[in-house]
């Protein structure tokens, strides 16, 4: 899998292996300057226990801004979902009920909630390719209307008090790997497979490229646009079972935060906002520099807000990169779509 | 649009006593002042073919930054407005000069400045809040003030006349200045503007530099009406103030979008906020009905228009 992985970057485009540089980068960087506590596993672990949640918020961005596309109501559909699973499972089972006396509700739980988070995204879907509205403005209107039902149902009121079972999925380790990076892990890469190796992800690239002569080449476009929207609102759905987990609650306004950092993300690892290009694996890349950015910082005793700036800065340094390279060798660039404009 | 409003306007006074007083509308115009003029800004962005995310920041950093003078130094409400204002265009000219330089959406790059601002801002001043600001700022000075005979105050105070003024120079410069139809025109079709011999870069700082000068106006009205300067007050509620413009007709796509339409987009949402208040509905329902108008509104709105693109179609077809 790792050669593998290897080989995919190595052949893979300028904004990946930029990013793979950058990651090296800052490995030998705070490696450097905090010896014997960066390069450790104990950060690693807690690193890839930290990443999972806005790892799979961005692949829910991600995936919606390959069709040129945007997702406002990501952490909307997250918490919605949240909401659901935690009211459920604080409705049927105690707070200490035993692992197999919990089985039976959680798997109810998390079935109703990611469909909840599936029919979000399904709504956005529907209003996009039927109804004609931008995904921008869709998804504001699901996003505002899916956080006031939430604030409705909840009062804004914390929801807490889980089983074991439902805590082990964000908080446990297999062989020092945490279970929610396992869970990232296999949702991304089953994401890229749907993406490059299926016929639907075929069409969602063309759909980023071109949506009349997408439609023209027979492929229904509306109808990929609502699965689309509805595979984004799961992933949105995954997330939550990693946040609530992690948090041992669930409430309205987990991750508020996480919303314009999914987009910067998925810029970052080389998504082109108008659609068509971009890869999973690049996204990976890209979170994998913010989150060392972000416990590197933390290491080095600065505060969490220095590092929010430091990410604004390290994409427009990004952007204005790839832009000098568009200046200098015009003629080499894959995206070649935005140049002619 | 309009019709919707008068409806809504006139619903909520027959079925509410306290809605059509010359006092609950003050109230709520005084109330939305600081969402009013940022729609304006961004209205004239929307209308450029752009948006801006971090005028937010942009607006905190430069309420902070006069907090910081007028408390320590003193002054007065001029020079406090210049100094938020001038901070506001600083601001957001680096943001329209990136914008042109990087040749990315707008959306990505004021995504990425917001964070920027913010980011240094909070680390710059430890999230620290100001209060205490000397006796002229708290009093806000108006043209006249009319006692009513419930023995409450009205004012056309500072907020409104600027609210107002806001509105009546944006509407012109829009309308009647080459500069105004320049932008509409760069919005509408910038590859068309640019051969015509609009300089794409100077509109586009221009554009984004008056974003954030009223980014910087409305957060000294702001820090007026509360009284405390907290860096992280304001953060947030970007898309709040796009929902409005949006509400008024404004399109993403850019080139159109009218201030009257924004008017009307920002007093939709203070009538439907405060008749839903005096109708005793709870106050967690409000952002469903904002969601729903939202939804149905844009729904409507691009229903119509692709239905109107498929009629012309056909007649074209039958021509032929």
């Amino acid at each position: 899998m790792f050669r593998a992985f290897g080989k995919r970057i190595l052949h893979s485009n300028f904004e990946v292996r930029t990013l793979f540089l950058l990651v090296v980068v800052l490995l030998i960087v705070f490696g450097a300057i905090l010896p014997g506590k960066f390069l450790t596993a104990r950060n690693f672990q807690s690193m890839a226990f930290q990443l999972p949640e806005l790892g799979l918020l961005a692949i829910a961005m991600a995936v919606v801004m390959l069709t040129g596309g945007i997702n406002l109501s990501i952490i909307a559909t997250a918490n919605a979902c949240g909401i659901v699973i935690a009211t459920i499972m604080t409705l049927t089972v105690s707070r200490d009920a035993s692992i197999a006396a919990s089985i039976g509700p959680f798997v109810l739980s998390v079935v109703a909630g990611l469909a909840v988070s599936v029919l979000i995204g399904v709504v956005n879907g529907l209003f996009i390719a039927y109804v004609g509205v931008s995904p921008i403005l869709a998804t504001l209107g699901t996003m505002t209307i899916v956080e006031g039902m939430s604030v409705l149902v909840t009062r804004g009121r914390v929801i807490s008090g889980f089983p074991e079972l439902l805590l082990t999925l964000g908080n446990s380790s297999i062989l020092g790997v945490p279970v929610s990076f396992l869970i990232f892990a296999v949702v991304a890469w089953i994401v890229t497979i749907i993406l490059e190796r299926t016929p639907f992800g075929q069409s969602v690239y063309l759909m980023g490229s071109n949506v009349v002569a997408t439609e023209f080449s027979g492929v229904n476009v509306r109808r990929v646009t609502v699965l689309l929207y509805g595979l984004s609102g799961l992933l949105c759905g995954i997330s939550s079972l990693i946040m609530i987990s992690r948090f041992n609650s669930a409430r309205v306004g987990y991750g508020a935060s996480y919303l314009l950092i999914t987009i910067l993300a998925c810029v970052l690892g080389g998504l082109n906002p108008d659609g068509g290009f971009g890869r999973i694996v690049g996204l990976v890349l890209g979170l994998g520099v913010l989150q060392m950015m972000s416990s590197g910082l933390n290491l080095l005793g600065f505060s969490a807000h220095l590092t929010e700036a430091l990410w604004g800065v390290i994409i427009l340094l990004v952007l204005l990169v790839r832009r000098a390279k568009v200046d200098w060798f015009p003629g080499v660039s894959r995206n070649r779509k935005r140049e002619t404009t | 649009m309009a019709l919707f409003i008068v409806a809504l306007g006139t619903f909520l006074t027959f079925s509410t006593a306290d809605f059509l007083t010359v006092e609950n509308l003050f109230d709520v115009l005084l109330n939305y002042t600081f969402l009013g003029i940022m729609s304006a800004g961004m209205l004239v962005v929307l209308i450029s073919g752009g948006i801006d995310i971090s005028f937010t920041a942009i607006a905190t950093v430069a309420q902070y930054a006069m907090a910081l003078h007028i408390t320590e130094r003193g002054g007065n409400l001029l020079l406090a407005f210049l100094i938020a204002g001038a901070v506001g265009i600083f601001l957001g000219s680096i943001n329209g000069f990136l914008i042109d330089r990087l040749k990315v959406p707008a959306i990505i790059v004021t995504i990425a400045t917001l964070n920027l601002f913010h980011g240094v801002l909070i680390t710059v001043t430890k999230g620290r809040w100001i209060y205490g600001f000397p006796e002229w700022f708290r009093t806000a000075p108006s043209l006249m003030t009319i006692s009513t005979k419930s023995g409450a105050n009205l004012s056309l105070s500072l907020p409104i006349i600027l609210l107002i003024v806001v509105y009546a120079l944006t509407s012109f410069f829009l309308k009647r200045t080459t500069l105004g139809r320049q932008i509409y025109a760069m919005g509408g079709n910038p590859d068309a503007a640019q051969r015509i011999g609009v300089d794409i870069r100077k509109m586009k700082v221009f554009v984004y530099g008056l974003m954030g000068l009223l980014s910087g106006i409305a957060s000294v009205i702001q820090a007026q009406l509360v009284q405390t300067v907290a860096p992280n007050a304001i953060v947030g509620r970007e898309l709040d103030v796009v929902a409005a413009v949006v509400l008024g007709g404004a399109s993403l796509a850019g080139g159109t979008g009218t201030v009257l339409g924004t008017a009307l987009g920002v007093s939709l949402i203070a009538i439907m906020g405060n008749g839903l208040t005096l109708l005793g509905v709870s106050s967690y329902w409000h952002q469903v009905f904002l969601g729903a108008v939202i939804l149905i509104s844009v729904g409507v709105t691009s229903y119509s228009q692709r239905k109107g693109h498929q009629l012309r179609q056909v007649q074209v077809d039958v021509e032929e």
